[in-house]
């Protein structure tokens, strides 16, 4: 990845407008979270309208439907509630989806819903997002859905978060208003083992503008970047290319064509870390070794292949290897166990209780496995553990102990995020229960359950 | 279709002698393609019997792309369906066939056509059959047990396709009910389905309208020519420049005009509308899009522009 964004200039054939297209733009995914009426919809509409991202048709379809609801000026926010329910209520439901780009970055940005009983899409948004974007209303400071946000994001690994102060125009831009959350924020972050220079606060007005695209002259008091300066330049944690190969085997592919009669290959992502031809690897869970001897793309062979690409890796030897076994670097291997310590993050209705039969799906195997134990939950507004409770609700997290049918190849979530996560499925209706993290992710939860 | 080798095409971008090695994700594109084969792989694997929806259109054309690239060299392990709404411009059928021949697909067509003739379906008064398609589809499903449906839809397209999960479950009416998506969490996605549900399968969720005409242009995937800028007899209705065909023609005070167009989404003749365009390559159609001031959709779709939430009552009912 390089820092500096190569363009392509070229001329519309029918404008004659010259366009600037980014190559090789490097990408940020990130995610949204806060309370209800923060102001989150109309911030990621400003984003969008602000970048140039929202084209004519939906503006004027926006302005339309502002007007048959007899509002005097556009509300940004139906750029990105969907659904009709979310239209008629003016809530977000739902994780959505947006695309935008500047010379500089494209984005990727889950928007995700701040009522309670929607903390498990900011899980969703979570899982994948490399920095946050934190709202919360000026006039409110930090709540209890902040900080259940924020240990949900530290919990997951997001690298980096940025508190949003909004409506920073209802406090007359007041500057001791912004520095008390702040500094509240701040602390709360710290907590959950942020360092200083992974969090950043901004005060921003979503409805006017203000410090979302430009710098605002009416918070002279601030000296930092506006929010979108401050995503096209904050560092991207690179993919791990360094840690210890890991594969998944998601396909055999096995041709028994008359031109390749004999090819054996194993389809997967690579999960972390860099496969090459000649390479030791084992696979597991059953440990058998052997050397690489081909590493395709569909482009044709590569001498290497690095984590994030989808490739076929054939193998020197004739070994029984099928779907669900993962394929590791000999020198660190993940530990195969059948009792697996992890955190979850419950995302069902129905309580989640000691004895509960579940399947487990890890990597590309899933396995049927028992709640043998609930030892702590996990009380995100003190960073506290409640011991031994009788069962986790919806949108709670706690330390489980699962005894899974078959032996799993895992690492820690906190060293590998891909071997380290997995799905809890219920056996008989197939939704998804909760996500499963290996070890203990949070600093502050496994020092509070080690008291 | 022509598959370069990775490094020929770095020494064709860079201009330099051939590369040894592939610089891990120097581009967006080779994210979004491990992504998309990531996703037809583990739908292989959990699937007993997955299907391509195929409209002869850009983003099913890059589908199955995709999904040769993910086997190679084995054959893709399942066929394509076609939704037939009997309005389909004689080149894309054509354009449909040879590309079948070519890689040597199965190909399954439910036709809209069959329906009308023997009653089960009524030709709507505005002639658009694009709504009539879900029962054909949903019947085809039920027929050849199909228990995973892969289809084209972006996430950037529309307002209710940006809140669709990547693996979207359907009930046993095929119907889509947002308020109880899975979440879905890192790369793993949750294929379980009881007997009779389905599951749709969104691999290009996550490009753009522009992601994918810069693949087009990498991996030079054909396309059909109407795509591209040529001479077309055409009328106006709604903004909107319509071709006669057999779904009917130009009203009475609509005259017909020879005009230079392309389109910029292709689906049913009654209510695809064209656009006046001089993109007459790739790399034009790339320039364009990059300036439009116009969605796709909004600019040549009838069908979407019927009321605030129209795609998402088509999804509600079964519909891509």
């Amino acid at each position: 990845m390089t820092d500096e964004t190569e363009t392509l200039t070229r001329t519309a054939p029918d404008s004659g407008a010259q366009v600037t297209l980014p190559v090789h733009t490097d990408l940020l995914r990130l995610a949204t979270a806060g309370s209800v009426d923060d102001g989150k919809s109309t911030l990621v509409g400003r984003l969008l309208h602000d970048t140039k991202s929202v084209l004519a048709d939906q503006l004027d379809a926006v302005h339309r439907a502002s007007a048959d609801r007899g509002m005097s000026t556009p509300d940004l926010s139906l750029l990105v509630d969907g659904l009709r329910a979310e239209r008629e209520q003016g809530i977000t439901i739902d994780v959505a989806y947006r695309y935008f780009a500047t010379p500089k970055r494209t984005f990727v940005l889950a928007d995700t819903p701040g009522h309670v009983q929607y903390t498990r899409n900011t899980v969703t948004g979570a899982s994948t997002a490399q920095l946050a974007v934190l709202l919360v209303d000026a006039r409110k400071g930090v709540l209890e859905q902040t900080r259940r946000h924020a240990a949900v994001l530290a919990l997951l690994g997001v690298p980096r978060l940025v508190l949003a102060v909004n409506k920073i125009d209802m406090v007359d831009f007041d500057e001791s208003v912004y520095t008390r959350i702040s500094e509240e924020f701040t602390e709360h972050a710290r907590a959950l083992g942020y360092t200083d220079d992974a969090v950043v606060t901004i005060p921003v007005s979503a409805l006017h503008g203000d410090n979302v695209v430009e710098r605002s002259e009416r918070t002279p008091w601030y000296s930092g970047p506006a929010l979108l300066e401050h995503l096209e330049t904050v560092p991207v944690a690179p993919d791990p290319h360094d840690a210890p190969f890991r594969m998944p085997v998601q396909y055999v592919i096995r041709p028994r064509t008359a031109d390749h009669p004999d090819y054996r290959g194993y389809a997967g992502q690579i999960s972390a870390g860099v496969v090459a031809e000649g390479d030791e690897v084992v696979v597991l869970p059953a440990g058998a070794r052997s050397r690489v001897s081909k590493v395709d793309t569909p482009d044709g062979s590569v001498a290497r292949a690095a984590a994030g690409r989808s490739v076929t890796v054939l193998l020197e030897d004739d070994l029984d290897i099928s779907r669900g076994d993962i394929l590791a670097t000999a020198e660190t291997t993940p530990r195969v166990t059948d009792e697996l310590d992890a955190t979850v993050c419950w995302l069902a209705e129905k309580p989640l209780q000691p004895g509960t039969r579940v399947l487990v799906k890890h990597g590309a195997r899933t396995v049927q496995a028992m709640l043998t134990e609930l030892s702590a939950r996990f009380d995100e507004q003190e960073l506290s553990h409640v011991d031994t409770p009788d069962a986790l609700q919806l949108n709670e997290i706690g330390r489980i102990r699962l005894r899974t049918a078959e032996p799993l190849p895992v690492d820690d979530y906190a060293d590998d995020k891909r071997t380290g996560s997995f799905l809890l499925i219920d056996p008989s209706e197939g939704t998804t229960l909760g996500a499963g993290l290996v070890g203990t992710p949070l600093g502050p939860l496994a020092s509070a359950v080690a008291q | 279709m022509t598959i370069d080798t990775p490094t020929d095409r770095l020494a064709e971008l860079s201009g330099e002698a051939a590369l040894s090695e592939i610089p891990p994700q120097a581009d967006n594109l080779d994210a979004l393609e491990s992504e998309a084969i990531h996703i037809f792989r583990e739908v292989a694997g959990e699937f007993d019997r997955p299907v391509i929806l195929f409209s002869g259109g850009k983003d099913s054309t890059v589908l199955v792309h995709l999904a040769l690239k993910a086997f190679r060299p084995a054959p893709v392990p399942f066929p394509l369906l076609h939704v037939d709404t009997g309005h389909n411009f004689d080149e894309v059928l054509q354009f449909r066939d040879d590309l079948v021949a070519r890689h040597n697909l199965r190909l399954v067509v439910a036709r809209v056509q069959d329906y009308i003739d023997d009653g089960r379906l009524t030709e709507r008064p505005d002639g658009t059959r694009n709504p009539l398609q879900t029962t054909p589809l949903l019947d085809a499903i039920g027929d050849n047990r199909f228990d995973a449906v892969f289809g084209g839809g972006r996430r950037d397209e529309e307002r209710a396709r940006a809140k669709e999960r990547i693996f979207s479950l359907r009930n046993a009416f095929g119907q889509w009910d947002p308020r109880r998506q899975r979440p879905e969490l890192w790369n793993l996605y949750n294929g379980k389905h009881r007997a009779g549900e389905h599951m749709r399968v969104f691999p290009l969720s996550n490009w753009t309208e522009l992601d994918v005409w810069r693949y087009i242009q990498r991996e030079k995937i054909e396309l059909s020519h109407l795509y591209y800028a040529h001479r077309r007899e055409v009328y106006s209705r709604d903004g909107m420049w319509l071709t006669a065909g057999p779904w009917g023609g130009p009203a009475e005070g609509e005259p017909v005009e020879e005009k230079i167009v392309r389109y910029r989404t292709i689906g049913d003749g009654s209510c695809t509308g064209a656009v006046e365009s001089e993109a007459y390559t790739v790399d034009d159609v790339i320039a364009e899009v990059a300036a439009s001031r116009l969605t796709e959709r909004g600019a040549t779709r009838a069908d979407d522009r019927m009321s605030e939430a129209a795609m998402e009552d088509r999804k509600r009912e079964g519909y891509f």
